[in-house]
């Protein structure tokens, strides 16, 4: 039997140019990279979080070029010249996006965990224009799994900041 | 994950040229990274086709015509899907989450892999991922597993939705090999699992998912989806189908009908279509159509309960279908 590849060492690695939260980044990346691993390890962006690592559970929700994705289950390699919005990029001037202040005011979360990708989530689901009734955030939400069950304060968030975000 | 190169390129025929000496498609990603960090899969070399010009949503006549590199989320969305192929859209709603639907692409779907727990426990037996190793589900836990075109060597469900629809309404497949073009339909592309589980599709070393034709007609608008799950989204089906009819003069014409969730491919059931043709769309006729969708099941420890549920599920979404305006 051949001998199995070594699974530890870069293998090529890859330059390539990403915008994240309005400011361009040259970087030079192992192919296996997801765009998640970029974010916390290579960039300090530790704000989104990886929950299962398995597309699953929505906490490391980001957005790449105004779409929401899950960025676990993307290499960072395939999106040369990709715009990336996380949860720092929020704030503006120091006054939060109404949809995280919407977060704060409903209680949208308990140990918070979730939260960075339920608020990046609730940006896509209210662009996207499926914010129209409680019934409808729940199911348009519904790849943002919260452990914690604080649903009914997501829910209240999401509806209050359409319109406002 | 095991090292592997990434190749890009914005031509089909390189792409080709890549795929048939032993490269690995990528588009969304969804499936194939998941399972290269579970080491099921270790390609070597990948190449990124989502550059070429594959993307899009037409109509070609009643013909729908959808890209290999259309998102699940721009089909789902369309207007005009939505309109004249309720089936798609629907069928593409009720699978994955909004997320993952922005980036799996619809020929990612079809070629998804199976959700079979010890298909990625890699101490685990399995035929599909390891060839001659045994089955651990057929003594496992085996709930969410097959009851129909099952053998002795693999039961696991084909997980796509969409691809349930598609198979009921006769959608074919054109694919781009080194050898040129071809079409056929798209039930062709799953191969049952008999004593080979792990060959699973039809495709020739190579060969490219190009675009997804769906022929419209009389029964395309008057179709519906029912996922039957253990939470309401965001979860694979137990049982699911997808149902379409053609109602003329208060009597059916012709039905199509098609369930996941219960076949180790997308499962089209004829019998309980023809049983239908001629008949009045109500409960017992629907009823009397959806008794014959499970012979020759074979249930196993846990899912003897997909025996009950298939037919109901079929009689619902053919209520729900005949109630279409
Ligand atoms: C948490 C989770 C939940 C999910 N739930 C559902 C669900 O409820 N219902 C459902 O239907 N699906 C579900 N999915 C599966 C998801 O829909 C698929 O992963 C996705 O559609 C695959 O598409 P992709 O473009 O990401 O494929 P990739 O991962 O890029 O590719 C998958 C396979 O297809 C091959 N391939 C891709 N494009 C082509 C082409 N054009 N020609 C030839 N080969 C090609 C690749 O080589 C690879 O083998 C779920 C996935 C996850 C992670
Ligand atoms: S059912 Fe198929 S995929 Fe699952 S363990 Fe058995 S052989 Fe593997
Ligand atoms: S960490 Fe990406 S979906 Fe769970
Ligand atoms: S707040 Fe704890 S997981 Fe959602």
């Amino acid at each position: 039997m051949a001998a199995e590849p070594a699974r530890t060492e870069a293998t090529a690695v890859d330059t390539i140019r990403l915008v994240v939260n309005g400011e361009p980044k040259e970087l030079k990346l192992d192919p296996r990279q997801s765009i998640l691993d970029v974010l916390r390890e290579s960039l300090n962006l530790t704000g989104t979080k990886k929950g299962c690592n398995q597309g699953a559970c929505g906490a490391c929700t980001i957005l790449v070029d105004g779409k929401r994705i899950v960025s676990c289950l993307t290499l960072a390699s395939m999106h040369d010249g990709a715009d990336v919005q996380t949860i720092e990029g929020l704030e503006k001037d120091g006054e939060l996006h109404p949809l995280q202040a919407a977060f704060v005011r409903h209680e949208g979360l308990q140990c918070g965990f979730c939260t960075s990708g339920q608020i990046m989530s609730g940006i896509g689901c209210i662009a996207e224009g499926h914010a129209g009734s409680p019934e409808e955030i729940q199911f348009w939400m519904s790849g943002n799994i919260c452990r914690c069950g604080a649903y009914p304060g997501i829910v209240a968030a999401v509806a209050d900041a359409v319109g406002r975000s | 994950m095991f090292p592997f190169t990434l190749e890009k390129t914005a031509s089909t025929e390189a792409a080709i040229a890549a795929g048939s000496s032993g490269a690995r498609y990528i588009a969304g990603g969804t499936t194939l990274i998941d399972l290269m960090r579970d080491e099921v899969e270790r390609p070597e070399r990948l190449v990124d086709i989502n550059r070429l010009p594959l993307g899009g949503i037409r109509f070609e006549g009643e013909d729908l015509v959808i890209g290999a590199l259309a998102r699940m989320a721009e089909v789902a969305a369309d207007a005009d899907v939505q309109r004249l192929q309720p089936l798609i859209a629907e069928s593409l709603i009720e699978g994955a989450s909004p997320q993952l639907r922005n980036m799996a692409s619809m020929g990612g779907n079809l070629l998804q892999r199976v959700r079979c727990p010890y298909f990625r426990m890699l101490d685990a037996g399995c035929n599909k991922r390891t060839p001659g190793s045994g089955c651990a589900a057929i003594e496992g836990l085996n709930a969410g597993h097959a009851i129909l075109g099952t053998s002795d060597h693999c039961v696991a469900t084909h997980p796509s939705d969409v691809a349930v629809a598609l198979v009921a309404l006769d959608a074919t497949l054109r694919v781009q090999g080194p050898q040129g073009e071809r079409s056929f339909p798209v039930e062709e592309l799953f191969r049952l699992p008999g004593d080979t589980p792990h060959l699973e599709h039809t495709l020739l070393p190579g060969e490219l998912i190009v675009e997804i034709r769906v022929p419209g007609g009389p029964h395309a608008r008057r179709a519906r989806y029912l996922k039957v799950r253990d939470r309401a989204s965001y979860e694979f089906a137990l049982v699911s189908a997808a149902a379409a009819l053609d109602i003329g003069d208060g009597v059916i014409r012709a039905a199509r009908i098609a369930a996941g969730g219960v076949g180790t491919r997308p499962w089209r059931l004829r019998a309980c279509e023809a049983a239908l043709v001629g008949r009045k769309p109500d409960r017992q006729a629907f009823e009397e159509a959806a008794q014959l969708a499970t012979k020759g099941v074979r249930p196993l420890h846990h899912n003897a309960f997909k025996v009950a549920l298939l037919p109901r599920t079929i009689v619902r979404a053919l209520e729900m279908a005949g109630e279409v305006a």
